[in-house]
């Protein structure tokens, strides 16, 4: 019996481990992979050089991810100028204004829109958005706001349920003294609900956007894959590739120190998305300890 | 029994429902101004839910029903083109748990003259002065008006909660159980307040607590399943019930 016990304890806590064990053999893995890499080119060269030639005919390769990290985030935070407006708004109308019944239909569609596959929404970009922005704004079409668009649209089931969950923990006494006092139902929600579920919804935005730096497929296809910088800067019709788009698109044919440099590129993304989540998580708790 | 007072409040055969299920009862019963009115009965009676009636409050629960005649001096509070907004700024709450809004001291008394009032900054600081002086808090606060209204203890919050109230200038409030969640001292500082408040608001308080009642109110009423079961001068109330099951309730044989 006691022995049983242990057995059955030990499977449990190998089990609750595993994720620790994969992400720690992930960390690894990179490092071995890029982190000599990294050390020998230098971070920063790494990090803020311009050129990315990995594969030249002729002369020395550069390896200059600058562009990337500025085209992953610029397109993030478009993702999130979308995503963020629409979707506070509609946790908004979930938690305070829908009845039930429309409540539980909008939720279903947000969970089939988590459920659809990113290649198939990239799919739906390439066929109808970056021919619309093409004619209707100009430029290549395959561009950052293309991009952006449908990061926004894979970022809001996330933001739409934490910014709901933060919305519908706000007690309700606050809201009772509110209309007690006379205010209207957007009075309260704007003045009262919104400010005292801040630190959950900025936790939302804050994760929404580690999912949007982080994710490939959708961007791959519609964001153009240039390995210069937007000109002018602020030109969102350009096409950028993100350091997602970097990895997957050379990890095929890369070898020696081109595959290194793609690693040490898995190694900078991996990095920021750890600070995004410490961020996000770091709300949350605040938030927590405030209410 | 009310004859030399001014009627505030006059309800005149309130029903109110929960889906189905009846929660008040042919209330008629009538107001006196500037007087504090208690109303006493064991949990479940109906009191908070006849309080919640007189500004609306019920309103936010959608399976609630309310038939009959509820006025505010000549104002019909179930009206057909009454504005709540307006009600409610007549007809204060105060509420049984001290609700401050996650903000400032300061923030929290401004909320509601933000939004009724188009005062300016000096104007504002003035009415914030004044609502937290006749809450007897001024003197407590007066060096932290910008901390935030969660650093006060739970009589403080109380009485900020009661300042806000102020701020908007109503005719009436109500307090709904003030006190319950509150230690002896702050219940006693929140009695005297009340004594003090009612010359220049009428005051109709709802509370479990007996004592409170005989204390602190002019008029009582009590309640009991749904039903007004009596009404009278305090003193009448405590001293002499005419009802059986009021006297019972009083001398603690239930409740």
């Amino acid at each position: 019996m006691k022995n049983n016990e242990r057995i059955i304890e030990s499977l449990l806590f190998l089990s609750a481990i595993t994720a620790l064990v994969i992400v720690s053999m992930i960390l690894i893995f990179l490092l071995k992979e890029g982190g000599p890499f990294l050390l020998r080119t230098g971070i920063s060269d790494f990090i803020l050089g311009m050129k990315w030639n990995p594969d030249p005919v002729a002369g020395e390769p550069a390896y200059g991810i600058f562009p990337m990290i500025v085209g992953s985030v610029y397109i993030a935070t478009g993702s999130l100028i979308f995503a963020v407006p629409l979707g506070v708004s509609c946790a908004v109308f979930l938690v305070e204004v829908a009845p039930i019944w429309v409540q539980s239909v909008i939720r279903r569609g947000i969970e089939l829109l988590v459920g659809i596959p990113s290649v198939v929404l990239g799919f739906f970009g390439l066929v109808l958005l970056v021919p619309l922005i093409r004619e209707y704004f100009g430029g290549y079409g395959f561009s950052i706001l293309a991009g952006s668009i449908i990061l926004g649209i894979m970022a809001l089931p996330h933001i739409i349920s934490i910014s709901a969950d933060a919305i519908a923990a706000v007690p309700n006494a606050h809201k009772e003294a509110s209309y007690a006092l006379g205010a209207t139902r957007w009075h309260t929600i704007w003045n009262v609900t919104l400010p005292s579920a801040k630190s959950g919804i900025i936790a939302a935005v804050i994760l929404g956007m580690g999912n949007s730096i982080g994710e490939t497929m959708a961007v791959l296809m519609v964001a153009g894959n240039s390995t210069v910088l937007p000109e002018p800067i602020i030109d969102v019709l350009d096409p950028v590739m993100t350091m997602t788009a970097n990895i997957v698109i050379g990890m095929n044919y890369a070898t020696g120190e081109y595959q290194e440099a793609l690693f040490a590129t898995g190694i900078i993304l991996f990095l920021m998305i750890v600070i995004l989540n410490g961020i996000s998580y770091h709300m949350l708790r605040s938030g927590k300890i405030i209410q | 029994m009310l004859e030399n007072e001014t009627i505030e409040i006059e309800s005149i055969d309130i029903n109110l429902w929960y889906d189905d299920i009846q929660a008040l009862k042919d209330i008629s019963i009538k107001l006196p101004k500037n007087k504090v009115t208690a109303i006493i009965g064991p949990s479940g009676c109906g009191k908070s839910t006849f309080l919640r009636c007189i500004n609306r409050m019920n309103d936010l629960i959608k399976t609630c029903r309310v038939t009959g005649e509820l006025l505010c001096g000549s104002t019909d509070i179930y009206g057909k083109d009454i504005d709540v907004i307006t009600l409610r700024k007549r007809i204060g709450m105060v509420f049984q748990k001290p609700n401050p809004f996650p903000m400032s001291i300061y923030d929290n008394i401004a909320y509601g003259p933000r939004i009724h009032n188009n005062l300016n900054k000096n104007g504002l600081n003035d009415l914030v002065e004044e609502s937290l002086r006749s809450a007897a808090l001024w003197d407590e606060v007066k060096d932290k008006l910008n901390k935030s209204a969660f650093s006060l203890s739970g009589g403080q919050q109380q009485r900020l909660c009661i300042a806000r109230t102020l701020a908007v200038k109503p005719e009436v409030i109500l307090f709904d159980e003030p006190c319950s969640a509150l230690d002896p001292i702050s219940t006693t500082r929140i009695e005297d307040l009340i004594g003090k408040l009612k010359k220049d608001y009428t005051i109709i308080i709802v509370t479990h607590n007996m004592q409170q009642a005989a204390r602190a109110s002019d008029y009582t009423a009590f309640f009991l399943l749904g039903e007004m079961i009596e009404f009278g001068k305090t003193k009448h109330i405590f001293e002499k019930p005419k009802q059986k099951s009021t006297e019972d309730y009083i001398t603690g044989r239930f409740g």
